[in-house]
């Protein structure tokens, strides 16, 4: 039975050491660092601290040596990450290089693509996004049509990318986009290629959220000229590919740790000597929280043993994400706060920051709705 | 050890614990066929050293026993056993064979070997031959007490809501069979602690049977000329109920996990809040999705979602334990908060007695 997937899983030894050198690490570098931009979590653009982690070894680790990585297991990168997301740490330039990117280039790439793009992912300096979503496709993933057609030695790359995460910022995507014939079965004739962002031809435009942040955009390709070696993996296999990630991609602490600055804010406003009420509640949300990070733990463990836990994944990320955004919910219901855009206090700002963002957790990533279909299917009810 | 522990137990449930077994054994009628297997096979001794008398099985073994006597409702205070005597061993009393319960809930003094007070809510109280339970002495110091059931001078009954027996026992002068000093490392309420433990792996169980029950239903429980589980409606409540299920499985596990010579006080903490929510959620659930015909007698469903309301609520609710576990925290402050999270295993939830509400 899937359910049978999660079993209880403790970090070894080795990767626990790491703990104490992180933390050591963001006492030197984010000691001053604000509650309201910590509140920002992995959506923190700051290139400079990247480079630092990169110095230090931490991005990427999970890669080869021979490629500057440090063939550190899952559970290293684990604490890393857990520590820099729980300390509210500007993470944003490298994480989809080194949780998504990263790997699939070192699982799917030639030698030459490896030795080409890993050295920069692990020293800070390269970063990615993720071009899938598409103005007509957003759960339909499969129904994309920007495409790529033979010329040659090259490729055609036509069509658009909207919701980009951070291309803005980033030297390279990651695009799905059509290669096979339009009657081929759905899942068929996708391919994956490493866009270089500087190519003539692609327009990249902010999109601003809700809350005036620019952090996704929209991604044109007109008549983009691709070198054959953009190609990542095997031609027709970009549905498969891309599933493949979706275990790294939807099982991790960024899944559950959202608010988390919201949460220390809350117990620090709620002060030593809480009501019974609040004293409940906050209890109650870090049992939860706990109970996903064991969850989280497993599915690494999984990982680590080479095993291909989607399923386990998706559970974490949607319960994940109702933890997450039922935190500014719980939060109010403590405290007779006002969140405030400007001015108020420190609280209130990131209360209201935090508001705001809440609804794109269960967006991101793949919608709620999507991922219980996909554990509907793990129950064999479809 | 644990691998063979489990199917050993799990045959055993699935060949006498039946539904109409465990139906039957409701209300009081002690399952004494079911109890002498248990006990002949040496299950209630396996936490026990070799030394004196047992298994020396770890919690993490113990774990998958007290789920599948979840999963299989299990109308016998099989975890209760396990825990007095591992706490019999911790304290250097022998095991003990035979049915055994245990007082968490309990008020009890010890003057020369005899013990006076109350012991409340004793699963199968009105059945087992003894019991453990925690005393003081006039001095203060607590002692681990092995009371024979008999020596009780009144007996009041009381069922759980999916009857199993949750009896008071008042004793005045009785004495004791044997008692010594509760070890060190351990708090006076250990055995509320443990039974908190007990209850998250039960219930993790149950919901496992409760989430096999409810997808086969809906495979085959056809309307609308199509089975029930292909509406898009029902596989969304399914997967909440996996979600759910899979989260009180993992809780209640770390809590075993995560416990050794002393009980992981934290991590029962959560394990006790995240099996309760998971618990309300999934009864409601499974009700829904099997529509009238889970709310009759005859369908077994009742036998899991009853127990699991019983269950959530005993050795202290959801509630009762985020309090104390959110008092703690606020008490530590943001500074202390992801650490606190982070050595769980290693934390004891401080005040827990002074704590009580
Ligand atoms: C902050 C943010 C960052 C993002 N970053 C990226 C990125 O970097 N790269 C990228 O490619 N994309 C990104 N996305 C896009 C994201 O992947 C999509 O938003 C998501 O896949 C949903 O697609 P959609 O928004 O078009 O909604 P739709 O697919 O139109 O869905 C709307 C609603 O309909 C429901 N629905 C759709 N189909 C079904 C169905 N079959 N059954 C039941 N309900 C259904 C959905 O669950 C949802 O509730 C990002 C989105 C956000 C909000």
């Amino acid at each position: 039975m899937a359910i049978s997937q999660f079993s209880y899983s403790s970090i070894p030894p080795e990767a626990e050491a790491l703990r104490a050198e992180v933390r050591e690490f963001i006492q030197a570098h984010l000691a001053d660092y604000p509650p309201t931009l910590r509140a920002h979590s992995w959506m923190g653009f700051d290139a400079e601290f990247s480079k630092k982690l990169g110095a230090r070894g931490w991005v990427g680790m999970a890669l080869p040596k021979a490629y500057g990585g440090a063939a550190a297991g899952p559970f290293a990168r684990y604490v890393i990450i857990e520590e820099l997301l729980a300390a509210g740490a500007p993470v944003s330039a490298h994480w989809i290089a080194d949780r998504q990117s990263g790997p699939l280039i070192n699982r799917f790439g030639t030698e030459q693509q490896k030795q080409r793009y890993l050295p920069a992912i692990c020293r800070g300096e390269s970063y990615f996004c993720i071009g899938m979503s598409e103005p007509n496709s957003g759960s339909d993933l499969a129904s994309i049509k920007s495409n790529a057609v033979r010329e040659g030695d090259s490729w055609l790359l036509n069509g658009q990318k909207v919701w980009t995460t951070n291309a803005h910022h980033s030297q390279y995507m990651i695009a799905l986009v059509r290669t096979g014939e339009k009657q081929a079965a759905r899942h068929e004739g996708m391919s994956q290629f490493i866009v270089d962002l500087t190519l003539p031809g692609i327009t990249i435009r902010p999109i601003r959220d809700l809350a005036g942040g620019e952090h996704f955009n929209e991604v044109f390709f007109d008549n983009v000229r691709l070198p054959a070696e953009a190609l990542i993996g095997n031609e027709g296999k970009g549905w498969d590919q891309v599933t493949a990630e979706l275990a790294f991609e939807r099982s991790g602490p960024e899944r559950f740790l959202s608010c988390m600055a919201l949460l220390t804010a809350l117990i620090d406003a709620l002060g030593k000597a809480p009501d019974a009420l609040q004293a409940r509640e906050v209890g109650r949300l870090s049992a939860r929280l706990l109970t996903l990070r064991n969850m989280s733990l497993s599915v690494t463990a999984q990982l680590a043993a080479g095993e291909h836990p989607a399923w386990a994944a998706s559970c974490v990320k949607d319960l994940g994400n109702v933890f997450e955004q039922e935190l500014p919910e719980v939060a109010q219901l403590l405290l007779d706060v006002e969140p405030r855009q400007a001015g108020g206090g420190e609280y209130a700002r990131v209360l209201a920051y935090l508001t705001q963002m809440a609804p794109s957790f269960s967006l991101r990533g793949g919608t709620r709705e999507i991922l219980r279909g996909i554990i509907a299917r793990g129950l064999e009810l479809r | 050890m644990r691998k063979l522990f489990e199917t050993m137990i799990e045959r055993l449930f699935a060949d006498l614990a039946t539904p109409a077994y465990v139906l039957g054994c409701e209300g009081g009628e002690w399952p004494a066929e079911l109890w002498s297997a248990l006990d002949e096979s040496g299950f209630t001794l396996a936490g026990t050293t070799e030394a004196l008398g047992g298994a020396g099985a770890s919690w993490a073994d113990i774990y998958v026993m007290v789920r599948a006597a979840g999963r299989h409702s299990v109308p016998a205070p099989l975890g209760e056993a396990l825990l007095a005597n591992w706490l019999l061993g911790k304290a250097g009393l022998e095991g003990r064979g035979g049915t055994l319960s245990i007082a968490a809930c309990a008020d009890l003094t010890l003057a020369d070997g005899h013990v006076s007070g109350i012991a409340r809510a004793v699963p199968w109280g009105r059945n087992v031959e003894a019991l453990v339970a925690v005393a003081t002495t006039d001095a203060g110091t607590p002692q681990v007490v092995l009371l024979q059931r008999s020596a009780a001078c009144e007996l009041t009954p009381s069922l759980n809501v999916a009857g199993e027996p949750r009896d008071d026992l008042v004793f005045r002068g009785a004495r004791v069979v044997a008692h010594a000093h509760l070890p060190d490392g351990l708090g006076v309420d250990v055995l509320e602690l443990g039974g908190a433990m007990l209850r998250s792996a039960q219930t993790a169980g149950a919901l496992h049977a409760l989430l096999d029950m409810t997808a086969n239903y809906a495979r085959e429980r056809k309307q609308f000329g199509k089975a029930i589980g292909s509406f898009q409606a029902i596989q969304q409540q399914l997967a909440v109920l996996a979600e759910q299920t899979a989260a009180a499985s993992i809780a209640a596990e770390a809590a075993f996990c995560e416990s050794d010579d002393g009980l992981a006080a934290l991590t029962i903490a959560v394990a006790k809040i995240s099996t309760a929510d998971a618990a309300s959620v999934g009864a409601s659930i499974a009700h829904s999705v099997h529509g009238a015909i889970g709310f009759t007698e005859e369908y077994p469903l009742h036998l899991l979602s009853r127990r699991l309301w019983a269950w959530r609520s005993e050795f202290g609710s959801a509630s009762l334990w985020s309090q104390r576990l959110g008092a703690q925290i606020c008490q530590g402050g943001s500074d202390g908060y992801w650490p606190l999270l982070t050595h769980h295993g290693k934390q004891p939830l401080t005040g827990l007695a002074s704590n009580r509400l």
